[in-house]
């Protein structure tokens, strides 16, 4: 198989216009012919799903949670970047797409992160129509902030609950359509496999997770929008239900996984306080455009942060890199932190922590000012830690937050499945090998509202509306795979709760695969791997029955799947002999300690085949040119 | 820290449900609330038995799926703070804990301390929304809004929908969640073309939905972790009755043919 990307001819600025010309539409009159599934309700799934409904499509939504409005988007605090150039400080579209493109170490596709940029504008239209309320001036306009190694202000942001009100904006555009009929909503349910007939996507397998039941649903077309990854770690700042499941079952039936190793580990985070962690919090990296982050220069020193005079503290970020200081990409950032604890300088009771401190902020602002901007985040750090970080320096280190890789997708963001297409940050495309603050809820949403409606018209403009219907052998036989699934896992009557188990997994991985990486730990992760398998199959205890709610059994279905998923991340890593980004391999550094690129060998996005159990998938890749972006070695010094 | 657990666990809907003692030992105060919990259930499912389910998602105290009744109040003693977010340290060694579902009609508990709060997805889609097709906003900057506006409407906007001032309503009321949708799209312009027709239509599926009256408890306004203000569901009030007493004048519903 040969990965088409389908990039449109054409000056880059040109690309997306003339594809939307070329594209075949679907006449008004037929919309209502064909049926769509939208698995997720987070920024890119309730904005598609929403958006295809307004075009006369019917949807049929699906999400496991008890409601649309719970996605995991709704934890994103910082903010969406737009090119409006609103603070008229010099950005456009044309400086985001080189942000990004630049920011993602040139790994990503130029001609979807132009897109990208493009529609960016679009977004904050919008969303200001919808009513989210975002930040003003007194003015009355749209304020901005820089966020994130940015060097213009384009951030827009409503308090520090972005996600939440962008979030709210896509879920009551879905709630108008679902009462107008044009969407089905299935709440509490997990989608468990995908359905193939002639090759094409036309379906799903549900479990609904209240009775049990494993149900068909038939469609002409799939759009996953079932987020990330980085519950694999165990321990991340996503939600306790993130997974794994969908991508993975849709890798299973051809859809090809590109570039796995590429997660992001985002530096603001509060540091584990034992054994018991089920989760990390991540506290928005707007702070550190006014916290100052630093270490006792004397690693033994054991005062009190406020005791250690200016001179005796190690601003490490500032002292580093001049030019960005605090604000280096996170991917930095956080590297930075994991050397300064590594080599015995780390505060707190771990010594896993760096100090982000706010006191000169506090001086020059005053504190109103700093409760204005980051009010919120320092009453939940209070709450977490029992410290007060207008009194103390916040404690921070850096947690898996984000993964930049994801079901590989062409420009129409259609998987390697015709007919399955993933959006949001489900796909590969746009943020490289690693994604820029601000850029997440941008991109879920610029493929939710702007990008999907089209491309999938262009799909199903060239099939025939309904022609798959439940009835249909292979949904019998796909049904039944999933409950032969199912079963096993409900059989499952060992000693270990599945947690556990998963622990272990994600220690493996945060070790061998998380923020830095070898050749001889990866083999080891491989190794441990199937091993740490292998006990989950003996010794889950998995209590209850499958025809009710039974919450150990959906983790235990997530878990088997990261159990497999996580092999081919290590390959992925393995396979990529270089550094970038958010994937460092300690073999491939600057004399500086820098991500040293190797482009000649690695300019490509590596897109990850299954070839059936006990098989290692094949590797296709995706050659990466740089047309109008030059390559250069990242430095913000 | 030693607990006394008293949970309540419920098998389904249809069945009776009683309270379960547990005894646990070895908790941590920086534990949270539902990572005490997970230790319980680990415990459980050590043993073979049924852990206790219970629903949590982002457990940052913003996706508002966590609801539970600790000791009489929702989402437990601290205030504005919902039960993901609670800490251990807010509780004394060898202190007994009562542990319960939302309690609300409108609420049916699911199992153990999961409730169906589907009822609140109902009320926004009988009209929480602003009208606006994908592609046809006018440029964010054409519609300045006042930052004070703006900013009461955030507060508004800063619901989770979790359901606590449901719970802790002793008439099983919704109106602090209806009127906080009611007033973050009312304060702002581009909420004005549909306000009077939302009010209505939301306020008439509360009632459907057999949620309760308000008759000025407080509770809600106290049990809500995101602080939202009990004044919001005066200015619901005020929307509705105006909604109710001006008679919109229809326009001609036909389409003379040319």
């Amino acid at each position: 198989m040969n990965l088409e990307s389908k990039v449109p001819e054409g000056p880059i600025q040109d690309k997306w216009d003339n594809h939307r010309f070329s594209m075949k539409l679907v006449n008004p009159a037929n919309k209502r012919k064909y049926r769509v599934i939208v698995v997720g309700t987070g920024l890119a799934g309730a904005s598609a799903a929403a958006t295809c409904a307004e075009l006369g499509y019917n949807v049929d939504a699906f999400t496991f949670h008890d409601s649309p409005r719970r996605a995991h988007s709704i934890a994103a605090q910082g903010g969406i970047n737009a090119a409006k150039n609103y603070q008229n400080d010099g950005d456009s579209i044309w400086r985001l797409f080189y942000d990004t493109v630049k920011g993602g170490d040139y790994r990503s596709r130029e001609a979807n992160v132009y897109r990208l940029s493009q529609v960016s504008v679009n977004i904050i239209d919008q969303c200001a129509a919808q009513g989210v309320p975002f930040a003003r001036e007194y003015g009355g306009l749209l304020a901005n902030r820089s966020f994130g190694g940015a060097q213009v202000s384009r951030t827009f942001y409503a308090r520090g609950q972005t996600g939440q009100q962008l979030l709210l904006g896509a879920y009551q555009a879905l709630s108008k359509e679902i009462a107008s009929g044009k969407v089905n909503m299935f709440n509490n349910r997990e989608m468990l496999d995908i359905v193939l007939i002639d090759g094409h996507a036309r379906g799903i397998i549900t479990r609904d997770l209240r009775t049990g039941e494993i149900e068909c649903h038939a469609a002409d077309a799939v759009v996953l929008a079932t987020g990330g990854y980085s519950n694999v770690y165990y321990l991340s700042t996503n939600a306790m239900n993130c997974n794994v499941t969908a991508a993975w079952r849709a890798y299973k039936r051809g859809a090809a996984f590109a570039n796995p190793c590429f997660t992001q580990i985002h530096p603001t985070c509060i540091p584990v306080s034992g054994d018991h962690q089920s989760k990390l919090t991540l506290m928005s990296e707007s702070l550190r455009n006014d916290g100052r982050i630093w270490v006792p220069k004397d690693k033994n020193d054991k005062r009190p942060a406020r005791e250690i005079p200016e001179e005796d503290r190690h601003y490490y970020l500032e002292e580093r890199y001049p030019s960005f200081g605090n604000l280096v990409p996170r991917d930095v950032a956080s590297r930075n932190a994991k050397e300064r604890c590594d080599a015995g300088y780390g505060v707190g009771a771990t010594g896993y922590g760096v100090y982000l401190d706010f006191a000169s902020a506090i001086g020059r602002l005053g504190k109103q000012a700093i409760k204005e901007r980051y009010g919120n985040l320092f009453e939940m750090y209070e709450r977490i830690t029992a410290e007060d970080p207008y009194e103390v320096p916040m404690r921070i280190f850096p947690a898996p937050h984000y993964t930049m890789g994801g079901l590989w997708v062409d420009y129409n963001l259609m998987t390697t499945v015709p007919g399955l297409f993933a959006i949001g940050e489900a796909n590969f495309s746009d943020h490289g090998s690693n994604r820029l603050g601000a850029s997440a809820l941008m991109q879920g949403l610029a493929d939710g509202y702007f990008i999907l409606p089209y491309t999938i018209g262009d799909y199903l403009a060239r099939n025939e509306p309904g022609s798959a219907s439940v009835d249909a052998k292979e949904f019998k036989e796909t049904k039944e795979e999933v409950e032969t699934r199912t079963d096993a896992l409900v059989a499952l009557k060992g000693k270990r709760p599945v947690d556990a188990i998963h622990r272990e997994l994600g220690r493996v991985m945060w070790n061998e695969c998380g923020m830095a990486r070898t050749a001889d730990g990866l083999q080891s992760a491989l190794k441990k791997i199937p091993q740490i398998r292998e006990e989950f199959w003996a010794n889950a205890s998995v209590p209850g029955s499958e025809g009710s709610l039974n919450q150990t059994l959906e983790r235990a279905g997530r878990i088997a799947d990261f159990l497999e998923f996580s092999e081919v991340m290590c390959l992925d890593a393995l396979n990529r002999n270089e550094s970038c980004g958010g994937h460092f391999r300690e073999e491939s550094q600057t004399p500086e300690g820098e991500a040293l690129r190797n482009d000649e060998e690695y300019s490509y996005a590596a897109a990850w085949l299954y070839q059936g159990p006990d098989k290692s998938p094949a590797l296709l890749k995706e050659p990466l040119q740089f047309e109008n972006v030059a390559l250069t070695q990242r430095s913000y010094k | 820290m030693r607990l006394t657990l008293y949970v309540w666990r419920q098998p389904s809907a249809d069945a009776q449900g009683d309270f379960v003692k547990y005894d646990l030992s070895d908790v941590s105060p920086d534990m949270s609330f539902l990572e005490m919990l997970d230790v319980l259930n680990a415990n459980l499912e050590e043993l073979g038995k049924e852990p206790i389910v219970f629903e949590s998602d982002c457990r940052e105290g913003i996706c508002g799926t966590c609801s539970m009744v600790i000791n009489g109040r929702a989402h437990g003693p601290e205030s504005k703070t919902t039960v993901c977010q609670l800490h251990m340290r807010s509780f004394q060694d060898g202190e007994t804990i009562y542990i319960e579902p939302w309690r609300a009609r409108a609420f049916p508990v699911v199992k153990d301390l999961a409730v169906d709060r589907s009822a609140f997805d109902r009320i926004i889609q009988a009209g929480g929304y602003i009208s606006v097709r994908t592609g046809s906003a006018p440029d964010a900057n054409e519609m300045p809004i006042p930052k004070v506006e703006s900013d009461l409407s955030m507060d508004a906007a800063a619901c989770i929908g979790c359901g606590a001032c449901v719970a802790a309503c002793p008439n099983g009321s919704a109106m602090l969640f209806t009127s906080a949708k009611i007033s973050h799209l009312g304060l702002v312009p581009q909420g004005q073309p549909e306000r009077t027709k939302r009010v209505k239509k939301m306020v008439e599926q509360m009632d459907d939905e057999l949620f309760g009256s308000c008759t000025n408890y407080g509770e809600c306004q106290d049990a809500c972790p995101k602080g939202i203000s009990i004044s919001f569901i005066g200015r619901m009030n005020k929307d509705y009755m105006k909604a109710k007493l001006i008679e919109v004048e229809e326009p001609r519903k036909e389409v003379e043919s040319q």
